[in-house]
């Protein structure tokens, strides 16, 4: 009898402080994976942003740097730039990274600086109790839009994946679902697939993953998967929005 | 004969696992862990149904699955 699954050795034995259904903790373990396979613990720095992610230090036995709001694509630049032999990944919120650090990572990407974004998108501020964010769609009732989202007054919801994807820094950027066991395998295809470019110093990849945060949708975690596939997807549609084949000076 | 082992008390009863689980042979505990979660348990009266496929364990935020082949 063989143990054919099990915690993977860059994720630490500890209780996660997510709340129950949250994906966030699927992320984290196919980060972790994706660190064992390609061997390169050593030499991996996380830039968790600020939001839920923000103990990712406590969950992985890599270095670790915390960035202000929003600022972790400008830390990963000076960090990469310092050390370019490190893997070094931001992992972001949709609050942290589609609204007060819109500027750190277009720039980032348009750039092209060698570094990957995992970017959680659960249509909400998570952390700090649910507050409406860029990404948060129309209608959806949140804290700060508690009539639901109105395109008049707040706009519409962002598309970074497809944005970033117009920058030529850019190399990889692609849109995943954590919602079903055959969302979580091509998630997990894509977080390798962005690390790899990475070590072939191809430049900027962005991993969108559409994540549930059942806490303040205000539904059960189960719940939070048909919204997922029902509400979310139709909006942010999945798909790889842009694959360079080779290393591309332009 | 493949089996799981969940782990009761890092289990947070999102039951995650037992929505994926092809062969049904996961359900809701009637006993609370420590922190006050109704685990998932194995149905062990089933066990024999168990594939080894590994959904549910891939499928959990709390990687408290552990699946043997
Ligand atoms: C400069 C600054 N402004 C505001 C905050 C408060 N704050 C903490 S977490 C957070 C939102 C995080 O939301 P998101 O990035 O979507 O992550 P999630 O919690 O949903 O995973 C905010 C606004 C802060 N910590 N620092
Ligand atoms: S508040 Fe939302 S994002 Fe944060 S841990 Fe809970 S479910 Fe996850
Ligand atoms: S998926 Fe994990 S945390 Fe959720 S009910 Fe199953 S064992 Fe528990």
């Amino acid at each position: 009898m063989n143990r054919i699954f099990q915690r993977p050795a860059s994720l630490l034995d500890r209780p996660t402080h997510f709340c129950p259904g949250c994906t966030h903790g699927i992320a984290h373990r196919l980060i972790a994976e994706a660190i064992d396979e390609l061997g390169i613990r050593e030499r991996t720095i996380g830039i968790p942003g600020v939001g839920c992610c923000v103990f990712l230090y406590h969950y992985f036995p890599i270095d670790v740097l915390e960035a202000p709001h929003g600022r972790a694509p400008a830390c990963a630049t000076g960090m990469k730039r310092a050390q370019p032999d490190k893997i070094i990944f931001a992992y972001q919120g949709d609050g942290d990274m589609a609204a007060i650090g819109t500027s750190e990572v277009i720039h980032a990407a348009n750039r092209g600086e060698n570094v990957t974004v995992f970017y959680i998108n659960n249509s909400v501020y998570g952390m700090t109790g649910g507050q409406m964010a860029p990404t948060t769609l129309l209608g959806q009732q949140t804290t700060t839009s508690p009539y639901g989202r109105d395109f008049k007054s707040e706009g519409y919801p962002i598309r970074m994946a497809e944005m970033l994807a117009t920058l030529e820094g850019v190399c990889y950027s692609t849109r995943v679902a954590l919602h079903t066991p055959r969302h979580v395998n091509q998630a997990r295809k894509a977080v390798i697939k962005a690390l790899e470019m990475q070590n072939a110093e191809m430049g900027f990849s962005v991993v969108e993953m559409l994540s549930t945060c059942n806490t303040n949708w205000r539904v059960t975690p189960l719940e939070a998967i048909d919204m997922i596939e029902n509400e979310m997807i139709p909006y942010y549609p999945l798909g790889v929005f842009k694959e360079r084949t080779g290393k591309d000076f332009l | 004969m493949p089996y799981i082992v969940i782990d009761s008390e890092r289990c947070k009863g999102c039951y995650f696992c037992v929505k994926y689980c092809p062969r049904n042979v996961i359900r809701e505990s009637t006993m609370h862990n420590k922190t006050g979660y109704f685990p998932a348990e194995f149905i062990h009266e089933q066990e024999d149904r168990c594939t080894g496929c590994k959904t549910c364990a891939i499928m959990c935020p709390d990687t408290a699955i552990e699946v043997f082949k």
